[in-house]
Order: C-alpha cells, then structure tokens, then sequence
C-alpha cells in the first residue's frame, strides 16, 4: 500500500474543502481499502468523512425515503421502513457482501464501489479503467462474469452493486452536496456507461460528496423483490440478477419498475420490459413474453454467452415470484 | 514426540538455556501466543508494553486511543496499519488470523462497538474511541464464552485457523438475532470461510449458543 496522510472531518463544509484540494473520501473503506491494498487505487490523503450528519433514513414530504449517504448497509437492510416500503432494497442489501461488511459499507460507498474485473484489480494487466488507453484485456481474456449489456470495446466490466439495481429499477435520485452547492442527479445518470472513457464512472463533480439516495414514493400497493443468482449462494458477486417492483390494482399491472444486475457495465433498466406489462394482466405467459425482452441488445462475449438465457429466466422467475401466477 | 518435520529439529521450548535461533518456530510461536492469551484471560491484568510500537517511518503516522478487550490503548501507527495487523503485529493479540486480507474469507472477524467487521479492511487510524473486542477477549476470567464452549462440545473445528473468526462472528450473529434456523445461521455465517468444511457443527454450535438446542 502506498503511503498516504489522514484526516478526519466533523462537518461537510470542512470535508468539501479536503475534497476540493483532491482529498478521496472514505466512509465504510471495504472498498478502497482492498483496492490500496492492491496498488489499484493510490490516494495521497483520505479524508474520513463517517464523523458526517448523513445517517439518517427519513420519509420524504411526499411520502419516498431518503437513505443517508452514511447509513451502513446492515441499517439500511434492517431499517422498519425499507423493509416495509421496499423490500427490494432490503433484500438486495442482505444478498449483498457479508454480515461484517454489511457492517462496514455504507450505502454511499456502496453505489461508488468499483468493478469485481479481475483485470482491474491486477495492476500488471492491461485495463482501460485503471490505465486509459492500455487496453482492455477482459474482452478476449476471461469473461465468462463479465458484461454483456451496455459494453463498450474499451470495457465490459460489470458494476457490481446489488442496492444500485433495486435504486435503478426503482428510479432513485442521488443528492449530492459539493463546492457549488447542493444538486440531484437521477440514479440511472449518476453511474455511467464506459464508452470510451471507462475511467469516469459516475456523474460526479471535483470535490462533490453523496448525500442521500432518495427513493420516490410510488403508488401502493406496491410488491417487489430482488432475485440474486451466482456461483454459490451466498456471500458471492451475481452472475444475473432482478430488481421487480410492481404495482396492481383492479387485477391489472398499472406501473412496472424493473431492473437486472450482473449483466451491465451499469445497472440495466429494463424499459421494454416494463412496457411490456403495464396495461396488462398477470399471467405466466405474460412473464415469460415480458422477460423474453430482458436482454434485447446484449454484445455476449466468449466466456459468458449464457448470461443472455439466464437473464431472461431470473427475469421471469422474479416477475412470478413478485406479480403471482394466475 | 510428534514426526512432524520441520520443527522436530528445532530445540525444545525449555526456557532455559541460548536460544538456537532467533527465528520463532511453530512451537515457540505457539507458546508465545498462548502466554499472552492467557494473560489477557487472567482478567484486564495485561502488562502495557512500555512504549507502544510504531511502525512508523517516513510515511505518515497517525496517534489513535481505543479500548481492546477492555483495555484502553494509545499507539502511534503508521495510516496504513490494519485493525488487524496493530492486534497482531502490535499487541501481541494473534488469535484474529489473517486468511485473505481481503475482506473474503472472515478469518480476522472482531467486534468494534459490539458490531462484527472484517479487520483486515478496517485502517487503526479511524478508530479513536472504538472498542474492540477479539477472541482473546470473549473468556470471563477462566470461563470461556458460550459459544467457545459450543465450539468444543459441538467438535466445530478441524485445523482451527478459521475458528477465532468463526467464534467472533457467531457472537455477532447470535446478538444480533439471525439464528431462527439452520439456513438463516447459514446465511449469517457465510462471511467465515471453512476450508475444513466444518459448517455442519459450526451451525450446530451457533444453535446451542443461541439457545435452541
């Protein structure tokens, strides 16, 4: 690990000027800790901002949730609103990591978290995100867990975030606090697409810190989920995954809000799913001509060609687990 | 006598006499580690080094005050230290085991502010005021824990490195309630990785501990 000064800030306008002058942030740290301790990541001062007021969880004015940045992700999971209102952020969380860094992370780290690529954590490998422009040894190299959706021949590495699946599907929105003033970016703007620069990943400004993550109230009864399959069942990265959030009433799907994880270089709306079922009745053959379109557009690569089928089939799994079958 | 090879050729720990070698072997090692165990089992009766170590040089360090299994504790440490490294390097507490140092295998599980953490991943510099509690500092006085407990009843361990975790992190599972069922200590547990493959008694020994057998 490369040496690196530390200091520790008690109020946000303290810690926007560490970050200013290009401190790095560190919360929950089970990130960026494992990633210095690779040479991946090389801070020359960490700025610990968990002394921060951005703990809480709180109903919005309109009835949404706003999860602070620093709310660990144990807390988060366990928290009587989140469970109640979402549980597919509850349930994505505790399919997440393990007890201890459920314990540690936080929700803010969590959605910050970079990708599991193994050619991103092997500092002698060729990685377009770690070092632009030295290419990308993943895309002819072992993919089989790599991306298939939102790719990029300059990266396919997958997010690997579960909460920021549900968040997606959910239509969240992060607040953000920086040098300029306070602002919200729309969750699906706020993770971005590699294209040719894979070493941007998130909409973020020099200096600017997550606030919150406020999820929109949506009209009740709501019933969701999140699906999570991979190579052992627990305490592992998704291989698939599904965020479903329906909405019916008068026995007729009246809004659809969903979103696959594992799959995307970020997490993957799935819009024509979606559209798909709003208007209509739930039905096993309405799930499966739904969650045919899961992968509509995905580039597979050698090694993970079966991720296209598997989508579509924990798709259909969730929507039935989440919608019913009559 | 043991056959086992390499350390058959080292001298016997006689405490007397020159040391052959100054490079610990397995049963030194073991001697050493299980005196400070046991002096910290002795109940809060743990002799402070005279001045804490430091590992600092010309990186930066950092001053940090916290409370190891009750006992409080100020060292300077260079930032780059891990909770788990000043426990062993440090303060002599080798009972956390570092398997990955990674955050993937849950052998170096302790308690900080009764919440269970990976402390591989978790830097001594952001832990002023923090109380830790390791797998030295479950026993009260010459009784083990419960759980300790239920780890020999139950035979929960083969070559035991995993096990201060396992320990560490069943106290964690069992205070915070995830022991309903077998699966749901499963899942719960599955941040502690047995190489052995013990996990049948270790759910075994979460369950008695937890009450329900």
């Amino acid at each position: 690990m490369y040496p690196f000064a530390y200091t520790r800030v008690s109020d946000t306008r303290e810690a926007l000027n560490a970050g200013r002058r290009g401190g790095r942030y560190i919360a929950g740290g089970t990130t960026l800790v494992d990633l210095m301790r690779e040479a991946v990541e090389r801070p020359e001062t960490l700025v610990d901002i968990t002394g921060l007021p951005l703990g809480e969880i709180t109903v919005t004015e309109r009835g949404g949730l706003r999860i602070g940045a620093l709310v660990t992700m144990s807390e988060a999971a366990a928290h009587a609103k989140v469970r109640t209102l979402y549980p597919v952020v509850s349930e994505a969380l505790e399919l997440s990591a393990s007890a201890q860094l459920r314990n540690m992370a936080t929700i803010g780290g969590n959605i910050m978290q970079r990708t599991r690529c193994t050619y991103f954590r092997d500092v002698t490998a060729d990685c377009n995100k770690r070092e632009p422009g030295s290419g990308c040894a993943a895309l002819h190299g072992h993919n089989r867990t790599h991306a298939i959706l939102g790719t990029s021949d300059a990266c396919v590495a997958t997010h690997p975030s579960d909460a920021a699946v549900a968040f997606a599907a959910l239509e969240a929105r992060v607040h953000l606090l920086g040098p300029d003033g306070a602002r919200q970016v729309p969750f699906v703007d706020f993770l971005l697409r590699p294209g040719s620069t894979p070493q941007r990943e998130q909409a973020l400004r020099q200096g600017e810190l997550i606030a919150a993550v406020e999820i929109p109230a949506l009209p009740r009864p709501l019933r969701s989920g999140y699906l999570k399959v991979r190579d052992r069942q627990s305490y592992e990265f998704a291989l698939t995954s599904a965020a479903v959030a329906l909405h019916v009433r008068g026995g007729v799907i009246r809004q659809a809000k969903i979103a696959a994880g594992g799959v995307g270089t970020v997490p993957w709306k799935l819009p024509a799913v979606e559209q798909h079922l709003v208007g209509e009745r739930p039905s096993q053959a309405l799930w499966s001509a739904a969650a045919a379109k899961a992968a509509d557009g995905a580039r597979p690569l050698q090694h993970n060609r079966f991720k296209v089928e598997l989508l579509k089939r924990t798709v259909e799994r969730q929507l039935r687990v989440v919608g019913g079958t009559k | 006598m043991s056959t086992e090879l390499p350390e058959s050729a080292a001298p016997p720990p006689t405490g007397s006499g020159e040391p052959f070698s100054s490079v610990p072997t397995r049963r030194t090692f073991i001697a050493t580690s299980a005196a400070v165990g046991g002096a910290v089992v002795a109940g809060g009766a743990f002799i402070a080094l005279p001045e804490e170590a430091t590992a600092a040089g010309a990186s930066p360090s950092s001053r940090v005050s916290l409370t190891v299994n009750g006992t409080r504790r100020t060292v300077t440490v260079d930032n780059r230290t891990s909770l788990l490294d000043l426990l062993r390097e440090h303060l002599g507490l080798t009972g956390s085991k570092k398997g990955c140092n990674a955050g993937a295998c849950g052998a170096c599980t302790v308690l900080v502010d009764g919440h269970r953490v990976n402390a591989c991943l978790t830097l001594a510099v952001r832990l002023e005021g923090t109380e830790v509690t390791t797998i030295e500092g479950l026993a009260d006085g010459g009784e083990l824990h419960p759980l300790q407990q239920a780890f020999i009843d139950q035979d929960a361990f083969q070559c035991g490195y995993c096990t201060p975790g396992q320990i560490v992190s069943g106290v964690g599972c069992v205070q915070e309630g995830h022991t309903g069922s077998p699966e749901e200590i499963r899942e719960w547990m599955s941040g502690n990785i047995c190489r052995c493959g013990c996990y049948v008694k270790i759910v075994r020994a979460v369950e008695q501990t937890a009450g329900r057998k």
